[in-house]
């Protein structure tokens, strides 16, 4: 089966078959690791990338409905001349990792809320957030990488 | 050692950026899950649907005949392999041989060209079982005419870790028992002016390290070589050496990050199936559980304990006495060593003139326990640490301040034989207090709870590593501890880079790969800091003396002449950098200098244990009486840590583990219905989520240096979990008037106990 969509900006196109879940395409065929797969029932959130700007569980979202639609991975957050993502700075400058397994899914999931609401209360991000879990961290310092971030990219557009 | 008050630290005692982070926020960080080797097959395994039963025949020949498949293994074609391993007691057979002993036990694997081919191949393995009535429970095991579980005699594991003999395989479904005694018990509690006795119940609890066990194995005439998510890489080696009967020097385990551990990657798991199925399929193999599979792999030990705490007139407890029923369920793993530690660690960090611990672990036809996150701690301070709220409320006492009142003091050996205690219990216990507003007014409905724990930690101080100083002046760690998360490829550079006086950003650490990095026991019991942080600041001071050495050859001047400054060297007028003096000694702008250092367990850390983990936890909740639900308000964790060499990461372990001893207060436990686990998913075994966070959350951290680590450091990260489901236990007695012995408390649990008290 043919499958054609935009990754992280580009074109793809690939062979695959039916069965193949997103994330078995993007770790097995486009070698794109940094989408975790941990539950595969999708309650974990370690696998979520974004189609047309939605989050999605990529161990349970098959390849195939993604044809001719853009999706972002963690490996689309970076600038081309290094610059991190201001959520994922914030990830960084808050300690809001420690194994960093859920971290891919825990950014996009994050990327997925302040893409739509630009000011999440604390209330927001615990309600929105929840679907991704996270074994070491207590969650505490996510949060406030989350507002953090929301701080910078509102002095981003400011500026 | 005597730690140097240093105020003047450099790059210690700074929360400086983890290493890791610029690779784990982009996603290139990479895990075993994520490598793939040229001709790589992949390995599935087929489970036992039965608890206990006896394998009657297996026929692989139908799965071995479909395309892709390369092989399949069974514990009838093994020969040439020595099957059985075991840190601690050599009983766990790599695949399942003559019998299963629990559901969801190893039977097969098939290796195929590809994950699905080896899986689709599984339904074609034909298995014919004998069911065997199968033992649930260690009520169950130790009943006269319960069947045996193993009927072999095992010898002992040669890593044991544990100080009493060997019981497994000894005629019982005993599989390890460990006792303490010291004082009068029987005269201490028929003196006693109160006495508080109950039974208690921790649950089967799952770590859910978000990476599963994966393992990657090549086997060759030139050995074995394993990429494994293991803990302890050097552990594992042992385990595979024995296997495959190799010198030390031919097995190679390497270990990139690993996803997660928090005690459940310990000690060995998969490594010793997937490098079957590489030598019998002669070549590299993968073998990736699912969570499924992991939760059918390792969980902790659940612990039935009756104990009973005694007082004097003053206050003062006199007496302590428990017994322990631990399920193992089907083979030792560290269940040996987690019997051990929590039967010490029934004493809590209190001065108890009489002590009575008898602990015994049973094999049962369920999963497999281990360690986690603590070592057999939170098992008994539930009990604990309920009986010192009960017995302070019996005698119309604060709780908190019967804690203070009893609490170890700095310096007493309140453990006799043990290192005394290092720890300051007051101003941690006075913090967690101020911190959870404990003299304040509770609103209606509310309880609070402050709580403590003192462990016997560092496990067993044998470690050693190598700094190589190059001659630009830039340093590599070779460490074998291992990076769960914890940041020790943060914390071990800091140590270096203050002592070699160079900044942080130059020290690289290259770790875990036993063919390159020096020996480390383990990656655990918090031991790390303090630990491989000692080996690091001595091997850099070794470095240095061989650096002033050079200095000395380089500027024609005795060694007695040289001065160490920041960075590098001076004599008289003449400064020299690190980079200047290797440089010039060998003439070259190139060379290094190899320092290294050697711990065992002698000087500093001749008496056991390395150092008393003490932490205590604060809580106030909220219990909703129509339906039972606790909803945590405010949670204190303090770390009583010596000094922490990364604030940030400090607290970071803190307010992780109290979330997980969070989850085991709440809502955490695997459950068996009968001889099968029914809520062996994700879906169904339910963690700490963001709508759990507490609404208020302070992190603090008690730093005295008085820990045998560098500049005074202590290991953290497991204490925080220990008294938590306790904590919760008080609070909610605090709020409802009802005493719950048994965690988690779920909703069903507090709002049957408050229908129960009305009635």
């Amino acid at each position: 089966m043919n499958l054609s969509f935009q990754l992280n900006g580009k074109p793809f196109e690939i062979e695959g078959e039916e069965q193949e879940t997103l994330a078995e395409v993007l770790r097995n065929r486009l070698n794109l690791n940094g989408t975790k797969i941990s539950c595969e029932v999708q309650v974990c959130g370690a696998c979520t990338v974004l189609v047309d700007g939605l989050p999605v569980s990529a161990c349970t979202y098959l390849a195939y409905e993604a044809r001719g639609k853009n999706v972002t991975t963690i490996e689309g957050l970076e600038k081309p001349d290094g610059t991190l993502h201001p959520i994922q700075q914030a990830f960084i400058d808050e300690f809001a990792f420690q194994c960093g397994f859920c971290t891919p899914g825990m950014i996009m999931a994050a990327k997925a809320l302040l893409d739509e609401n630009s000011k999440p209360t604390e209330d927001e991000i615990i309600h929105y957030m929840d679907g991704n879990i996270c074994r070491c961290t207590g969650y505490v310092p996510i949060v406030k990488a989350i507002r953090r971030a929301a701080d910078e990219m509102a002095k981003e557009k400011r500026s | 050692m005597t730690a140097e008050k240093k105020p003047d630290f450099q790059v210690v005692n700074h929360s400086v950026p983890r290493r890791d982070g610029r690779v784990k926020v982009t996603g290139r960080a990479t895990f075993v899950s994520d490598l793939r080797l040229i001709g790589m097959a992949y390995a599935k395994v087929l489970r036992s649907p039965y608890a206990h039963a006896k394998i009657v025949s297996i026929d692989t020949s139908r799965a071995e005949a479909r395309r892709g498949v390369y092989c399949v293994l069974t514990g009838n074609n093994l020969e040439g392999l020595n099957p059985y391993y075991g840190h601690a007691v050599k009983d766990h057979p790599l695949l399942a041989i003559e019998k299963v002993r629990y559901a969801g036990e190893p039977v097969a694997a098939v290796v195929a060209v590809d994950e699905r081919t080896a899986f689709e191949a599984l339904e074609y393995i034909d298995v014919k079982y004998e069911e065997l009535k199968p033992v649930l429970t260690p009520q169950e095991a130790m009943e006269k005419d319960a069947p045996l579980i193993h009927q072999r005699k095992f010898e002992a594991g040669a890593l044991r870790g544990f100080e009493g003999e060997v019981t497994a395989g000894k005629g019982t479904n005993i599989c390890q028992e460990h006792h303490l005694k010291w004082g009068d018990v029987e005269k201490a509690f028929k003196e006693a002016a109160a006495v508080v006795e109950g039974e208690y119940y921790f649950p089967m609890t799952y770590a859910y390290a978000m990476e599963p066990y994966v393992a990657i194995a090549e086997v060759s005439d030139e050995g074995v070589t394993i990429y494994s998510s293991a803990q302890h890489p050097f552990m594992v080696r042992h385990d595979l050496k024995s296997v495959f009967n190799l010198p030390v020097s031919a097995v190679r385990l390497i270990v990139p990050f690993v996803g997660g551990g928090y005690g459940s990657k310990s000690y060995t798991k998969i490594e010793p199936l997937v490098a079957a199925c590489s030598w019998k399929a002669k070549r590299s193999v993968k073998l990736q559980l699912t969570v499924e599979e992991a939760m059918l792999t390792t969980r902790s030990d659940d612990a039935y304990t009756w104990m009973r705490t005694a007082v004097d007139a003053n206050g003062k407890i006199i007496a302590r006495q428990a017994r322990i029923y631990m399920n193992t369920g089907a083979y030792a793993e560290n269940s040996p060593l987690v019997v051990e530690k929590s039967t010490n660690r029934c004493v809590g960090p209190y001065a108890i003139p009489n002590v009575q611990i008898d602990n015994y672990s049973f094999y049962t036809n369920t999963v497999p326990a281990s360690s986690y996150r603590g070592f057999g701690c939170a098992q008994v301070t539930l009990p604990g640490e309920s009986q010192i709220d009960e017995l302070a409320t019996k005698i119309g006492k604060d709780p908190y301040e019967f804690r203070l009142m009893n609490a170890a003091k700095p310096g007493e050996e309140f453990f006799p034989g043990m290192r005394p205690f290092d720890g300051t219990l007051k101003e941690d216990l006075e913090i967690a207090a101020k911190a959870v507003g404990w003299k304040e007014p509770l609103e209606k409905g509310r309880g609070r709870g402050v709580a403590c724990s003192g462990s016997d930690a560092g496990a067993y101080p044998l470690t050693s590593t190598a700094i190589r100083v190059y001659a630009d002046g830039s340093a590599s760690l070779m460490t074998g501890s291992t990076e769960l998360g914890q940041g020790s490829h943060t914390v071990l550079p800091q140590i270096a880079a203050e002592e070699l006086g160079i900044p942080v950003d130059n020290v690289r650490v290259v770790s875990s790969d036993t063919a390159i990095t020096p020996y480390d026991r383990s990656t655990g019991a918090s031991r790390t800091t303090t630990l491989m942080g000692r080996a690091v600041m001595e091997a850099s001071r070794e470095a240095i003396q061989q650096m002033v050495k050079m200095a000395a050859d380089v500027l024609k001047v005795k060694v007695e002449e040289i001065q160490v400054i920041k960075g590098g060297v001076r004599c008289g007028e003449a400064q020299l950098n690190w980079s200047e003096v290797i440089s010039k000694y060998y003439a070259l702008p190139d060379g290094e200098v190899i320092g290294r250092a050697y711990i065992r367990k002698d000087g500093d850390f001749a008496k056991l244990p390395v150092f008393w983990e003490v932490a205590c936890t604060g809580v106030e909740l909220s219990v909703d009486e129509e339906t039972g639900k606790i909803q945590m308000e405010k949670l204190a964790t303090v770390g009583d840590v010596g000094l922490a060499i990364n604030p940030a990461l400090a607290e970071g372990q803190d307010i992780g583990a109290a979330t997980m001893g969070m989850g085991i207060g709440l809502f955490e436990e695997l459950v068996y219905d009968g001889p099968q686990l029914v809520n062996g998913s994700i879906l169904d075994y339910r963690v700490p989520r963001f709508s759990d966070l507490p609404k208020k959350v302070e992190l603090h951290l008690v730093q005295n240096q008085d820990g045998v680590g560098p500049y005074g450091a202590k290991g953290g990260g497991e204490a925080s979990l220990n008294s938590m489901p306790a904590n919760i236990a008080n609070a909610v007695d605090r709020a409802t008037g009802v005493r719950i012995r048994e965690a988690p408390l779920t909703p069903e649990r507090v709002w049957r106990a408050l229908r129960d008290k009305k009635t």
